[in-house]
């Protein structure tokens, strides 16, 4: 249908395109809405104190229901994924070094030393501090590390607003939008449930509410806060800003800076994720700083896209679809 | 607009132009145009988390006499508008199906409640009171010192009741009544 | 809190959370503050950027411990070993902040020559009575005093019998290598701890200590609490920013329970209860607890009788500091509750108010319940049939009452006791008399009203809606009980019944709330306006006195208004000015401004945010160092200004020194930070005010698997043990049917026990189960599989659990031997949306012997795999 130069052979499309347009006539609308800022997510794993105050939040705003309660036993994390009803979730991983301690029979008294036999040099108070500016800087003296040596990982998981997004590639109904603020977004009243987005998102963030209206769901990254300049509820709640919102171009460079100064106190693992053009030929607009590897989180250290050739796929896409989406309708309704 | 994706451009500029679709330019639907937050127009009350003793601040929303949404006050000092995951449930604690909103009342050896009138159950509590207070009253020990008590009688509170309710509490069954055992979740 | 009252002189947190920021070291023990209190939590993650180093000391490795620098795990109940190990530290080393410590607390008082310490008695203190099991005579513990019955003081601290020196004898023994065998801690780990501390404490540094329930609900809660206090006065970290002791209250408005107090030792603003003792020892088992939040006396003053408001106030006030205030304070508040019917004649209607003649705290009262001796029972809010320790028991006492009234949103367990039980419990309503009236409540969000948060802070709530069906609020249920019990007793002429009739009971509504269709709702600001106080009668210039009632009269602006001649009235003198003035309700005030946010609510006393402020200065009245000035002498002035309301006279200067004859506030030198204290310093050592004794002593948990390896005592003399319940078995010293310590704890995602989550889908989704954290190690022992379930038991109860297997739990090595720890959450019940067994079945009900709490945080237990064989067989019928 077209040749590498993006020229297109006339005569028989027109017709056909005219047809299809006419067909697609309701889903047509006026010109996008002006363009905005974009806007989007820095979630920083290095604030995450696992309260889950995000997955509420979400809830609550969106009014979504619960997920059928179910103890899963792996950590603290019962949500266990993202779905159709569950936009933010927070992952837990323990990275706990097994510690057995050594008992001896020589250990079965009270040990009996001299007091403060130690080789580290007592500290002393009122050291010079002076050139300190007023409460900021790192003490010197007993160096800790940054995190307790056994590490609890917790991250808050939630849609990657991709810059380009497979989902929206695949959508063939025009559900799903970048919007003005350049987030992801699925049209509610447009989308028929065909499933297409829920394959083709290598995060496996999208879902069809099989118990709901059995349309695709996500994070909507709070489209109707957006609007009337509200930040995102999940980002609002949050308590440690572990989850920042803001322009995209701003939080890159804020998250730069962050992991700069984790490496700085030597957290040398830690890593970000998304913010470059790398992840899906364009990055992520809702990016992660990790403290360890993406596969540790569960993150793929290079989604694979599941087409290249969209356009193409979408227009066959396109006429099955108008058919499908009736029979399917139908179809599962029955079901 | 955004920089369409390179495949669309090159796939089919004519089409994509004309129908939005498969590309990054995507036709807003109506719903999209019109999205705006429930909480537009909606009154704001200010109120305070019910959980923990942090003391968040929230902004209760109300529309037509109802609530529809609990945040955090972005100017409290305290929370800056964030919440945890129990104060960003608040709105789940008080708009509850499972609420119970009707007097209930369960007679002796019974096995099952009965609903009632507030009215009907504020008088025959204030009969309990009396009847017992009269019987378990004690003015004096034995040894003759004025205690005008009664441990007939006993009060255990939780921590959501007010500054208010607590000062009532024990003006009224202590000044008033001479019950001692009053008690609060403080203790425990 | 208890603790803070005896060793500082008010029962609150001396600081606030926001001010964690300004910390360059935060010690987190006995709490789970990143749980418990996660928006709190945020300024000690901020305070962690900002480069102070965060150190958590717990058993269980929880949320907290995962973002800190450095998390220490340690052995439930061993936490004075860790904390005296520590002050041991800084006397032995002399790293102690000498000009702090020897001009703001008593350090150089000179105590009794015939004072005995735990030395000499081996874990006990001079003055203990076996046969009571307390310490009935006291006198030993006091100060060596003068002819104006002031102590006497050695500032070089060279006196052996200066507290300096007898706390360096007491905490001799505390050394690393106990804690090492104790605790289960490494010295290196340990010596981190007291390095990052005392780098990060002095004039130019100050750390902080947060602690919450994980310390009080133990056997030696105040204790812990006084230890970790010394410690910080060691340091030089209290009424300074970024320093202090901070008590992360568990609920909403916890503090408010205990200031305008719904407990029975204690009237308003830390007055305590008239008592006529039962007993004519002093300090006996039925003593009551109040001295301990408040602890006000100078000194020892036991009366046999309180009859008198005179004798009351003999016992109760005191000669020198603050509490000399005391007759203005019960007075105003007599005449709050009488009104007019309060005359200097009639005592002000002292003889109204009931004397309590023991301790009737909750637990004792449940006993009593379950003996039959209380009959009737409010519940407002309160679920002590999941949420008390030894829940078991409670159930079965509510059984015995003849009627019981439950205030709630949800038909909680303790409404629910009489049809429905826990994992198959036998409960038959045939047989059950009591009567049960259920009274819908309003939430939070459907009245107006104050709650106090953990930093004493006042703030007002507006009322959103009207609350759905027939709930109503307490204020409501209380108000319109009142009437209705004054018009049962109208008639009456009985001396007993004249303190009823003569309540003021006025609290009607004069114009009704927009929006609602509620018309007998009483005016909650009218209640605030009772507790701030106001004038009974005002006269003017011209000689003219005018009379006022309740809806009528001016505010008082402050508690220094109030008179002791029947002309003010105020129902809690410490809240008095969050309502000075008609239209100026400071509790609702919300104007942030960045810095210390003064116009945001009220924190009592007198909206000062950081207690004992004066001692962020030092005694010539400049701050100790730039970095962390507060506030300050200013001379040309003559008042102390800075960044805060002074707690301190705002015109006595850092050089007055009182008359040696000098009595109440004048008794008060110009560098008193403390002047709470009748000797203006904060109580390193506690001459009077405790019952089991002056200094913290380790003494192991009522159970615990180890003997105590300090002294011979095993476990706290004084607390009130219950031996005698049949329901309250405990576990005896190496028992080896109960090998595993236990430790309980929140879930970020549940409350307490359950009423305020468990019917909320959201959150029980999040944590759907109640489940046991378990060592890989423990699991193998006794074959117990990751993600199966378990049975906990104990002679009190047993129950079931999911395991979860985690490396978070960790055997601990004691004293050569290892020791392992399960960690247990509590939120559920047999009611609600979510439902699993009641851990505090588990639980024993001894108490503290100051403040009566439960020790639910560190106990014995086995374990086996499994579930209840009832609750399978539930599960049967269920599916049946």
């Amino acid at each position: 249908m077209s040749d590498h130069n993006g020229q297109v052979s006339a005569t028989p499309i027109t017709e056909r395109v005219q047809q299809l347009t006419q067909l697609l006539a309701p889903f047509k609308k006026e010109k996008p809405l002006p363009e905005q800022p974009k806007m989007g997510f820095f979630t920083d794993t290095s604030l995450c104190i696992g309260c889950k105050a995000c997955e509420i939040a979400c809830k609550q705003w969106n009014q979504l229901p619960a997920t059928t309660p179910e103890w899963t036993g792996t950590s603290y994390d019962n949500t266990q994924s993202l779905g159709a009803t569950t936009w933010r979730h927070v992952q837990f991983i323990e990275q706990i070094e097994r510690r057995i301690p050594h008992v001896n029979a020589s250990d079965e008294k009270v040990l009996k030393l001299p007091l403060f036999e130690m080789d580290t040099p007592v500290p002393q108070m009122g050291m010079d501090l002076s050139a300190l500016p007023e409460l900021a800087g790192t003490p010197t003296g007993t160096a800790l590390p940054f995190f307790s040596t056994d590490r609890w990982l917790m991250r808050s998981d939630v849609c990657k607003h991709c810059a380009n997004a497979p989902c929206q590639e695949a959508c063939p109904t025009g559900a799903i939008i970048h919007t003005e603020f350049d987030t992801v977004y699925v049209q509610q009243d447009i989308c028929n449930g065909c499933g297409y987005c829920v394959v083709a998102c290598p995060f496996d963030v999208i879902a069809r509410d099989s118990e709901g209206d059995g349309q695709a769901h996500k994070c909507t990254l709070c489209y109707d806060r957006l609007k009337d300049g509200m930040k995102p509820a999940c980002a609002k709640a949050c308590p440690t800003d572990s989850i920042q919102f803001g322009e995209v171009e701003q939080l890159k460079r804020d998250a730069q800076e962050r992991l700069g100064f984790l490496q700085e106190r030597g957290l040398t693992d830690a890593r970000l994720y998304g913010a470059d053009d790398k992840i899906l030929e364009g990055g992520l607009n809702s990016f992660f700083l990790l403290l360890d590897e993406p596969e540790t989180y569960n993150l793929p250290s290079n989604p694979a896209r599941p087409s290249n050739h969209v356009l193409p796929t979408s227009l066959g896409v396109i006429v099955t679809a108008a058919v499908m989406g009736l029979i399917g309708t139908f179809f599962f309704k029955q079901e | 607009m955004h920089e369409p994706a390179n495949r669309s451009v090159r796939a089919l500029p004519m089409l994509s132009n004309l129908m939005e679709i498969g590309s990054r330019v995507q036709p807003f639907s109506k719903e999209s145009r019109e999205k705006a937050p429930r909480i537009r127009d909606a009154k704001v009350v200010h109120s305070v988390c019910p959980y923990c003793a942090v003391g968040c601040g929230l902004n209760v929303y109300v529309k037509n006499g109802k609530v529809i949404d609990i945040e955090g006050n972005p100017d409290s000092f305290i929370n800056h508008g964030t919440l945890c995951p129990k104060g960003s449930a608040t709105f789940q604690y008080t708009v509850n199906a499972s609420r119970t909103t009707q007097v209930l009342y369960r007679a002796p050896y019974s096995d099952h409640w009965e609903v009632k009138s507030s009215e009907w159950a504020l008088d025959q509590i204030a009969q309990r009171v009396k009847k017992t207070r009269d019987e378990t009253f004690v003015e004096r020990l034995d040894d003759g010192r004025v205690i005008n008590q009664t441990q007939g009688i006993a009060s255990l509170g939780g921590a959501t009741l007010d500054i208010e309710e607590n000062y009532l509490i024990k003006k009224l069954f202590n000044a008033g009544l001479g019950i001692v055992s009053i008690e609060n979740q403080a203790r425990i | 809190m208890p603790g803070l009252g005896t060793t500082l002189g008010r029962g609150g947190a001396t600081s606030f959370p926001q001010d964690l920021v300004n910390s360059d070291c935060i010690l987190i023990m006995g709490s789970n503050m990143a749980e418990a209190h996660p928006v709190g939590f945020a300024n000690v993650m901020k305070a962690k950027d900002r480069g102070a180093k965060i150190i958590h000391v717990d058993p269980h490795f929880s949320r907290t411990s995962a973002v800190s620098n450095l998390y220490v795990s340690t052995r439930a109940g061993s936490d004075i070993v860790f904390l005296g190990a520590i002050i041991h530290y800084l006397l032995e080393n002399q790293v102690y902040f000498h000009d702090y410590v020897v001009n703001y607390t008593n350090a150089p008082m000179l105590i009794r020559e015939d004072f005995q310490d735990t030395e000499d008695l081996n874990g006990l203190f001079s003055g203990f009575d076996p046969a009571s099991g307390t310490y009935s005579n006291q006198e030993s513990w006091d100060y060596q005093r003068d002819e104006y019955d002031k102590p006497l003081t050695d500032p070089t601290l060279q006196n052996p019998q200066c507290v300096l020196q007898i706390m360096k004898r007491h905490f001799a023994r505390y050394t690393p290598e106990l804690v090492e065998s104790e605790c289960g801690v490494s010295r290196e780990e340990w010596l981190q701890v007291v390095q990052a501390l005392v780098e990060n404490s002095g004039r130019e540094r100050t750390s902080t200590l947060c602690y919450a329930v994980g310390w009080t609900q133990q056997s030696k809660g105040v204790q812990i609490i006084r230890a970790g206090s010394i410690m910080q006065l060691l340091l030089g970290n209290m009424g300074r920013p970024g320093g202090g002791v901070l008590a992360l209250r568990g609920h909403a408005s916890i503090q408010g329970s205990t200031d305008v107090p719904t407990l029975y030792d204690l009237l308003a603003g830390y007055m305590p209860q008239p008592a006529e003792m039962l007993s004519t020892k002093p300090e006996s088992q039925h003593e009551p607890t109040s001295t301990t939040w408040g602890a006000r006396q100078d000194k020892h003053v036991h009366k046999n009788t309180q009859q008198t408001l005179q004798e009351y106030i003999d016992v109760t006030g005191q000669k020198l500091g603050w509490w000399s205030n005391v007759p203005s304070y019960i007075i105003s508040l007599l005449k709050a509750w009488y009104g007019d019917a309060a005359t200097a004649d009639n005592d002000w209607g002292y003889h109204w108010i009931p004397k309590i003649t023991g301790d009737h705290s909750h637990i004792n009262t449940s006993y009593a319940m379950l003996d039959g001796k209380v009959k009737g029972y409010f519940l407002l809010g309160q679920n002590p049939a999941a949420g008390s320790t030894n829940a078991r028991m409670q159930r079965k006492a509510l059984a015995q009452l003849d009627w019981m009234v439950v205030g709630d949103l949800y038909e909680v367990e303790s409404a629910a006791f009489w049809y429905k039980g826990t994992n198959g419990e036998k409960v038959d309503p045939a047989t059950l008399k009591t009567e049960v009236f259920f009274m819908p409540a309003a939430a939070s969000t459907e009245k107006e009203g104050t709650f106090t948060n953990t930093q004493r802070l006042l703030q007002w709530r507006d009322k959103a809606i009207d609350p759905p069906g027939d709930a109503r609020s307490d204020l409501w249920l209380i108000y319109q009980l009142g009437k209705r019990l004054k018009k049962l007793y109208a008639d009456s002429t009985a001396p007993r019944d004249q303190g009823l009739l003569n309540l003021t009971w006025d609290y009607e509504m004069e114009e009704p709330q927009p929006d609602s269709h509620l018309t007998d709702e009483p005016d909650a600001q009218l209640v605030l306006k009772e507790v701030n106080g106001y004038y009974v009668t005002q006269t003017n210039s011209d000689g003219q006195v005018t009379q006022y009632d309740l809806h009528n009269a001016p505010h008082v602006p402050t508690f220094t208004a109030l008179k002791t001649d029947g002309s003010t009235a105020c129902g809690s003198w410490i809240y008095s000015g969050v309502y000075p003035e008609p239209g100026r309700n400071r509790a609702a005030s919300r104007i942030s401004d960045g810095k210390m946010n003064l116009d945001w609510g009220f924190a009592w006393p007198a909206n000062r945010r950081i207690l004992y402020n004066r001692a962020s200065a030092d005694p010539a009245g400049k701050p100790w160092s730039e970095r962390k000035k507060h506030i300050w002498w200013d001379a040309e002035q003559h008042k102390w200004v800075g960044n805060d309301i002074p707690d301190f006279p705002p015109d006595k200067a850092p050089d007055y020194r009182p008359a040696p004859d000098s009595t109440g506030m004048d008794a008060i030198a110009g560098t008193d930070p403390f002047f709470m204290k009748p000797d203006g310093r904060a109580w390193l050592y506690a001459p009077t005010g405790l019952k089991d004794g002056p200094l913290p002593a380790h003494y192991e948990a009522i159970e615990s698997p180890v003997q105590n390896a300090l002294y011979k005592q095993q476990s706290n003399p004084a607390a009130k043990y219950h031996r005698d319940r049949k329901d309250n078995v405990l576990i005896e010293l190496g028992d080896p049917n109960y090998p595993f310590v236990i430790t309980t704890y929140r879930l970020t995602e549940h409350h307490v026990s359950g009423p305020m989550t468990r019917w909320m889908p959201w959150l029980n989704a999040l944590q759907p189960s109640l489940f046991a954290e378990i060592s890989p190690e423990l699991a193998q022992e006794r074959n117990i599989v990751d993600k199966g379930w378990m049975v906990l038991r104990t002679p009190r109860g047993e129950i079931e659990a999911r395991a979860m297997v985690t490396r978070r739990l960790r055997p601990l090595r004691i004293r050569g031997r290892i020791v392992h720890q399960i960690g247990l959450p509590f939120h559920w019940g047999f009611q609600g949306k979510s439902t699993g067994s009641i851990t505090n079945d588990l639980t024993h009900s001894v108490l503290e012997p100051n403040v009566s709490i439960e020790e639910a945080k560190a106990f014995l237990c086995d374990i086996r795999p499994g579930r209840l064989s009832s609750s399978e067989h539930n599960v049967g019928r269920k599916e049946h």
